[in-house]
């Protein structure tokens, strides 16, 4: 049968292990959260292409540095129990009846408090600062970049493909994005037909294209390179195919990129044949002709018109 | 019920389950259009397309389709699957049945991707008469019309708008059994490159063929055998 221990005995042995729990605990903590900020997070994605990039790679790595001495000290304190409060050989007897301790809860409570808040607070920041970190933010964007010389580009979402629109170079459009370095870009995108997601993803945008709605996200292009543009909504057969890359080059280069693909749509007509330039588009209307596309004498298919939705012999 | 029987009750349940999942996964999740196989010739490959305002098929005989022409029988086979040898130069002619169907965003009225970015184009009407064939960079889907479908491969930048019989032809003259032998139609030919890999590419329309769905791509849009298919590249 164990011997009691005296109280004040107890709570020496208790000191004793939450300092050494303590004292293992803190150099894995500060040798991990080293680690992880100067050899993990270069590599962290989405990477530093742009400032949403950038941003959210920095937001991730802040929150591996706080979640990392959690985890350890879980997992040292598991440890630590598992040497030293295991059953010895000959012991049968129940633990000491547990009666809560104040200073524990306290600490416990302070510290879980300290961190939540503390991403709350940092979330936050994180996510105005940044001017919407990449993220579509509706038509009416509460978060601006602070520049007002911003590149747009209106991504169009269409099954199954992004086709992108300038309105600063006459309201052209290509099936390639390419961007300049060091440029505030301000993407506004949409949808011909079912909700599409634009995301391009090693520059930290990701925004939702729904047909007639306007989705409005920032960013700062930062190195040149190339970057993946990825459908992510499930959008039919070829979702998953829905996807190209897009280049962030010179200013130069783009500046030669852009006015040569504005003049050659000029000058094949491409430009007068597309609608104006609008945030959003009804594709059921015509703008030249200023008619409905449902079913307009010239332009009537072999079926002799766009079926209503609710016909039943839609193809 | 004796055991005896209990188990081969069970047993003849299980069988006819199994016969069953078995009889779905072959005839519906594996089935497949067959492949029509291209070789080339000097380094070119000759590929025949068309599109009909319908197709020979039992279950969805209104839906809109293209078929591939046999380059052995000539025959013309329904299918959007083909495959032809990396590196090559793939010659395409579509022959275009179908009538006009104006294109959800006229971007798509640009021929973009094709060599020399141009496409060779003539009409046939109802009385068989052809126009000249004409060299042209866009055909302009909303100014009237003239655009019948897409035949484009997003990921070499492929995007060729494929025309269409006249408003009237479109209207009262379209060929009405497949696969079309006669009826007004047009007649595009462009040429693009193969790439020097092997690989499977989703070639797919981007017009709403035969009107098609306002909200979204409907039914032979999204099924490879009509609207869609894949160009397997050989190694």
């Amino acid at each position: 049968m164990a011997t009691p221990e005296a109280p004040a005995a107890r709570a020496r042995a208790d000191a004793n292990h939450g300092l050494r729990i303590f004292l293992i605990w803190l150099p894995l903590a500060v040798v991990a959260d080293l680690l992880i900020w100067f050899l993990w997070k270069p590599h962290m994605p989405p990477g530093t292409m742009s400032s949403s990039a950038e941003h959210q790679q920095f937001d991730i790595a802040v929150m591996a540095v706080v979640a990392a001495p959690v985890l350890l000290f879980i997992w040292v304190y598991a440890g630590y129990a598992l040497v030293n409060w295991h059953q010895r050989a000959g012991d049968e007897d129940d633990g000491p009846p547990i009666h809560g301790n104040a200073k524990i809860q306290a600490t416990w409570i302070a510290t879980t408090a300290v961190i939540v808040l503390g991403l709350f607070v940092f979330g936050t920041v994180e996510l105005i600062v940044p001017a919407g970190a990449g993220a579509g933010e509706g038509p009416a964007p509460i978060w601006q970049p602070s520049t007002s010389h911003r590149l747009e580009v209106q991504v169009i979402g269409q099954q199954w493909a992004f086709t992108y629109r300038w309105p600063q170079y006459g309201g052209m459009e290509t099936s390639e994005l390419v961007l300049p370095n060091n440029a505030t870009v301000e993407f506004h995108v949409t949808s011909l037909d079912v909700i599409h997601s634009f995301w391009a993803y090693q520059l930290g945008v990701k925004a939702d294209a729904n047909p007639g709605v306007d989705n409005i996200a920032y960013t700062t292009t930062k190195e040149p390179g190339t970057f993946t543009v990825r459908c992510n909504e499930l959008c039919g057969l070829w979702h998953g195919a829905m996807f190209n890359y897009g280049h962030i080059v010179s200013p130069a280069a783009f500046q030669r990129w852009a006015t040569h693909w504005e003049a050659v749509q000029r000058s094949n007509g491409l430009l007068g044949m597309l609608p104006p330039y609008r945030t959003t588009y009804d594709p059921t209307v015509i703008p030249q002709l200023g008619a409905s596309i449902v079913k307009i004498d010239q332009i009537t298919g072999g079926a002799g018109y766009y079926y209503p939705p609710q016909d039943p012999v839609t193809p | 019920m004796s055991l005896p029987v209990r188990i081969t009750a069970l047993l003849v349940a299980f069988a006819a389950v199994a016969v069953g999942a078995a009889f779905i996964i072959v005839h519906y999740l594996l089935a497949s259009p067959p492949t029509v196989t291209y070789n080339a010739s000097g380094g070119v490959v000759n590929i025949m397309l068309q599109e009909d305002p319908q197709n020979d098929s039992a279950s969805k005989p209104d839906w809109v389709s293209y078929f591939v022409q046999n380059p052995s029988t000539k025959k013309w086979v329904h299918t959007t699957l083909f495959s032809v040898p990396k590196g090559t130069t793939a010659h395409v002619t579509i022959l275009g049945y179908d009538g006009c169907t104006p294109p959800r965003n006229n971007f798509w009225s640009l021929v973009q991707g094709t060599i020399g970015g141009t496409v060779n184009l003539s009409i046939v009407n109802n009385k068989g008469v052809a126009t000249p064939t004409r060299r042209v960079s866009v055909i302009n889907g909303w100014a009237g019309c003239t655009v019948g479908h897409t035949f484009a491969i997003p990921a070499l930048h492929l995007f060729v708008p494929v025309a269409s019989p006249n408003a009237y032809d479109s209207a009262n003259n379209l060929c009405g059994v497949s696969p079309c032998t006669s009826g007004p139609h047009a007649v595009e030919s462009f040429s693009f490159r193969v790439p020097d890999h092997a690989g499977v590419l989703r070639w797919q329309c981007y017009v709403p063929c035969g009107g098609g769905f306002l909200d979204g791509n409907g039914g032979p849009m999204q099924t490879i055998g009509y609207m869609t298919g894949n160009m397997e590249v050989r190694a």
